[in-house]
């Protein structure tokens, strides 16, 4: 590309933007439309994985003391070692009993208990739910440790639920995705099909393909970007408004949906990249049947 | 060898069979000399338009050897296709104008697209419209102009990049017979300056009046080559 006619080049993607203006402002539409709604379902999937993630690591598994074992806070350090161990507190019987009994604050019967008929025993955070068994093992293994207690039920849900949801995500996105490109290539298309006259002149006076495809690649980049533009601050205001409306609504207050501040960056690279990727390969798909001969 | 060098258009022993079987073109050879004016006659169906693309390298023949202002039209690489059709200029009977660029930008645009500066287009935009008798609707838009005026328009851009060669396909076809007499005209006064020039045109009466080269093609074959009007049994299709 000649320096000369760089300037060209740009200036013919504006100007062809704005002199086809109802195609422009139909492709940009669709562009913000698509990523709008990739984005807004990527978002509530990223959150939802968040919130199961939260929940996993709520859930503990018990490692109970053998009887006899003396100095049972020696074992924490044992216990942190085995791999997928996040943390293990030590609970001392006294404990165990003061929590059994906040439990159950109006049961008289359970005042006198004696704190000796339970166990010493360690809450234990692990990483990977998907190891929770062989954790359990690992922890039963531990000279001192009795038996441990794990929700292995509970953790398989848990798995169960993120990996369906995992799965359902990526092809939906990938669906849109793909949509997304079809309809924008398309409209770009149609923008080109509109200048078919206007390429075969091109082509008649000695045009090379290369000079006559720059323009309709940065007008293609131009449409992608601004597209991407518009989608993310739409999508920004979208977002907060719903984070907004979960934080003040009583029964949803439970779910913790992350700041905004946290995701825009890879929101607007992701935007970016997608809009300018199918701006730009729109147009050149468009434009490749009249750059023949 | 010596004709070759002479010629700057060379059809020889040329054949053209499209995909769908159809034989366009059958065995045809002709020679153009710089500076010569070519009239191109025949019924439609003749082949006329089929030699109109093989002189712009839009379709390559199915056998024998065409070659334009330097350029071998068969096998010619995908690069070299522009670099021939630079040294051409096309005027189609519609004109094919861009309706949303004004009369100077249509012919800035083509100057652009052969990489010339915008300096360049400064100096011989002007030049070119006033030989056309153009220069005070430079900033007109191609809805504004009569027939005529657009069809000059169509010249201008042909001329506009200096080619050696003019090829007009029927420039006439949209034009009434007076319009059509002075756009002829201007056409011989262009060639008069030493571009050549290859007109395509079923209008007997125009082919007469200028008394040039006549090459009469019928059924994808030269049925006469002669100088002074137009010989053949029929010249509408």
């Amino acid at each position: 590309m000649g320096k000369h006619n760089f300037g060209y080049f740009v200036h013919e993607g504006f100007s062809n933007m704005f002199s086809h203006g109802f195609m422009s402002f139909a492709a940009i539409g669709i562009t913000v439309a698509c990523l709008l709604i990739m984005g807004t379902f990527t978002l509530v999937a990223v959150n939802a994985n968040q919130q199961l993630k939260d929940l996993e690591r709520e859930n503990e598994m018990l490692a109970f003391v053998e009887e006899d074992y003396q100095n049972p806070m020696d074992l924490q350090k044992k216990l942190e070692a085995i791999p997928n161990v996040t943390s293990a507190v030590f609970i001392s019987r006294q404990q165990a009993m003061e929590s059994f009994l906040e439990e159950y604050p109006d049961e008289e019967l359970f005042r006198d208990l004696d704190p000796n008929i339970l166990r010493d025993r360690f809450a234990i955070r692990i990483e990977d739910l998907e190891r929770i068994s062989q954790t359990k093992e690992a922890v039963e293994d531990v000279s001192g440790i009795a038996y441990a207690n794990a929700a292995e039920e509970v953790a398989g849900g848990f798995i169960t639920i993120r990996n369906v949801a995992t799965v359902v995500c990526v092809a939906l996105i990938a669906i849109l995705f793909l949509v997304s490109v079809f309809i924008i290539s398309n409209t770009i298309r149609l923008t080109t099909f509109d200048r078919r006259e206007e390429i075969a002149i091109m082509r008649m006076v000695g045009a090379t393909n290369a000079f006559i495809r720059w323009p309709f690649v940065y007008e293609g980049f131009l449409l992608g970007f601004l597209g991407a533009s518009i989608a993310f601050l739409m999508q920004w205001g979208l977002y907060e408004a719903v984070a907004q409306g979960v934080s003040n609504n009583d029964a949803l207050q439970l779910i913790d949906v992350i700041s905004f501040r946290e995701l825009w960056a890879p929101v607007a690279g992701s935007f970016a990249a997608a809009g300018i990727f199918v701006g730009v390969g729109g147009s050149l798909s468009a434009i490749r049947k009249y750059l023949q001969v | 060898m010596v004709e070759s060098e002479n010629a700057i258009i060379e059809l020889k022993d040329v054949e053209m069979e499209y995909d769908n079987g159809t034989r366009a073109i059958q065995g045809i050879s002709m020679r153009i000399k710089p500076g010569e004016f070519v009239f191109l006659v025949g019924p439609s169906g003749s082949g006329k338009s089929t030699i109109i693309k093989l002189l712009t390298g839009e379709v390559e023949p199915s056998a024998g050897r065409v070659r334009v202002n330097g350029f071998s039209t068969r096998n010619i690489s995908e690069r070299q296709i522009p670099l021939m059709r630079r040294t051409l200029g096309v005027i189609f009977q519609d004109f094919r104008l861009i309706e949303k660029k004004t009369v100077y930008d249509n012919l800035a645009f083509v100057m652009r697209a052969v990489g010339a500066p915008v300096k360049e287009s400064r100096q011989r935009i002007p030049y070119v419209l006033e030989l056309v008798g153009l220069e005070q609707k430079a900033y007109s838009y191609p809805n504004e102009l009569s027939g005529g005026e657009q069809q000059r328009v169509a010249i201008a851009r042909a001329l506009v990049n200096n080619p050696d060669t003019i090829i007009a396909d029927e420039p006439t076809g949209n034009l009434d017979p007076e319009r059509s007499l002075e756009l002829m005209d201007l056409l011989v006064k262009i060639n008069e300056l030493g571009t050549t020039m290859v007109v395509v045109t079923h209008e007997k009466d125009l082919v007469d009046h200028f008394g040039k080269r006549v090459v009469t093609i019928d059924s994808g074959r030269v049925i006469n080559d002669s100088v002074g009007g137009y010989v053949g049994g029929r010249i509408h299709g």
